[in-house]
């Protein structure tokens, strides 16, 4: 499909995708890829390096969003990461696995001040550790609070 | 002179919602700010896990009630990307236009609020005045004034109404006369453009880095826009420009603002002339698979909103996260804060378009 507004030595999806499995052929699998969209599974050892040569070398500037999600029968945590590219104009979603038992994860701040929130906010909620991150306190709910009410173990209704 | 830190807020004149803004002060120059959230925030997340699908529309509309439209419909596109479902082509331009009626709504309630805040009463009696007239389409569209629950899964909720061509068109001419009228009285004010110029300064660079988006984005001279750039709906089909500034401060945030409203004129026109009858709605599935995702992005008034959902196997998701343009750019405060002055704090914030229903989620 041909892209609208593309600029000149602008990348599809499909171009990005080759170019990470070719430089991360440990760590990082590409599930999908169309020409606006990128779907990869990370190792958590090789996210920070996965996101500084996106960054750096693929023109990723923008975090859309670092969601957090339990899975509870699964006993793992999931991180994802959506990460935009203003000069490309594809967004890229990243899956972290985590253990559930000790969910920690490289903060990703240091490269993208957007994800501060968004990583306090998922630490908050769901209490993975974003490792490095500047200020990892409550965000959304008052301090103070003990548990992690996003988890599929918290049961909603009860009185904190 | 000794710093001392200094609470603005949660009880704010000059936004809808409770928020704190906390700043450090050397004299009257802010030195440090940190905001501080929370204060709305109603679990909206954890709710929609045990909420059928359908029944998430109308709660989407309650993110925010400025742009109640653009929320609704995020939901129920990122619901057909998770379900794989193509909507009609009508559904798709009775969408642009009523979410570019939204823009222009929620754009005259942020002008509103801009010109409370800078002590312009005027500037706020006139664009709430306009506003009662998209207030009025809207609700001869939909049966509501402000939480619409119009969009739907797999479409929209009902067709047009009668006249609805020629009320669009009416209130459009008129609409973009008396936009003339409110640039007169902001950009030939002496005070509203001290107020606003060379303030919050906000380096392209930054606003990337810092996740800002939106027309605080363009207002930093970056252009970008999801609607020009990962066209959802009928956005590639109609004629149009991504308004961008280059001064970076609180003014050209304001100037984008005023000029997409004339730009989202545009595209309702060109919508009204290109859509032809045909089907409104398909009929979605009432339940996701197991573990299959499903996300979008689109350009709210406010920035870019985003969800990503995950089925479950059955009519309820397992997750859904809700990206909010304003939590980001809230958190860029500080960026945009630091070296002014105390007093600047309403117009640099004001220029900003805050709504806490969506930030607290």
């Amino acid at each position: 499909m041909e892209r609208i507004g593309l600029a000149p030595g602008g990348k599809t999806g499909d171009v990005l995708a080759q170019d990470i499995a070719q430089r991360f052929q440990q760590g990082v699998t590409v599930t999908k890829s169309t020409h606006n969209r990128l779907y990869a599974k990370v190792d958590k050892s090789v996210l920070v390096s996965l996101c500084t040569y996106m960054r750096d070398g693929l023109d990723f500037e923008h975090v859309t969003s670092v969601s957090g999600v339990d899975w509870l029968e699964e006993k793992k945590m999931q991180v994802v990461y959506h990460i935009t590219s203003y000069a490309n104009k594809v967004t890229a979603e990243l899956v972290v696995d985590l253990p559930r038992d000790k969910p920690e994860v490289d903060s990703i701040t240091f490269l993208w001040g957007g994800a501060n929130w968004h990583e306090r906010e998922t630490w908050d909620m769901f209490g993975i550790v974003f490792v490095g991150h500047p200020k990892l306190v409550r965000l959304l709910n008052p301090d103070g609070t003990e548990v992690f009410p996003f988890r599929k173990d918290f049961v909603s209704g009860r009185r904190v | 002179m000794a710093e001392m830190w200094l609470n603005m807020g949660p009880q704010h004149p000059m936004t809808h919602g409770l928020w704190n803004l906390r700043v450090k002060v050397d004299g009257e120059t802010m030195t440090e700010a940190e905001p501080v959230i929370g204060y709305l925030h109603r679990g909206w997340e954890k709710i929609t896990e045990n909420r059928k699908y359908p029944q998430i529309i109308p709660m989407a509309d309650r993110l925010c009630y400025g742009a109640s439209m653009s929320w609704s419909h995020l939901y129920c596109l990122t619901i057909e990307d998770l379900m794989e479902i193509e909507v009609p082509e009508r559904a798709k331009w009775i969408r642009t236009i009523v979410l570019e009626a939204q823009r222009i709504g929620s754009h005259l309630m942020w002008l509103a609020a801009l010109g409370t805040d800078l002590g312009s009463y005027t500037v706020f009696l006139y664009p709430v005045r306009e506003r009662e007239l998209f207030l009025d389409l809207m609700q001869n569209l939909c049966g509501a004034r402000m939480t619409y629950n119009y969009p739907r899964i797999g479409g929209v909720r009902n067709d047009v109404p009668a006249n609805f061509e020629r009320d669009f068109t009416r209130v459009l001419n008129h609409f973009e006369k008396r936009l003339s009228d409110y640039e007169a009285l902001c950009d030939q004010s002496t005070v509203f453009r001290m107020r606003m110029e060379d303030v919050g300064y906000l380096s392209p660079e930054k606003a990337k880095n810092l996740g800002v988006t939106g027309p605080n984005l363009r207002g930093s001279g970056v252009d970008y826009d999801v609607r020009r750039d990962d066209p959802y709906e009928m956005y590639d089909q109609v004629d149009w420009k991504v308004c961008v500034e280059k001064s970076c401060d609180a003014y050209a945030r304001y100037r984008v603002k005023m000029d997409e409203m004339r730009e989202s004129c545009n595209i309702i026109r060109q919508c009204i002339k290109k859509m032809k009858p045909g089907a409104i709605r398909v009929k979605p599935p009432r339940t996701a698979p197991k573990g299959k995702t499903g996300w979008a992005h689109v350009e709210d008034p406010r920035g870019e909103g985003f969800m990503y959902v995950i089925g479950n196997g059955d009519e309820r998701p397992y997750r859904l996260k809700v990206r909010s343009p304003i939590f980001v750019t809230v958190s860029a405060a500080p960026e945009m804060l630091v070296g002014y002055k105390i007093a600047d704090v309403p117009a640099i914030m004001g220029s900003v378009d805050m709504c806490l229903g969506e930030t607290d989620r």
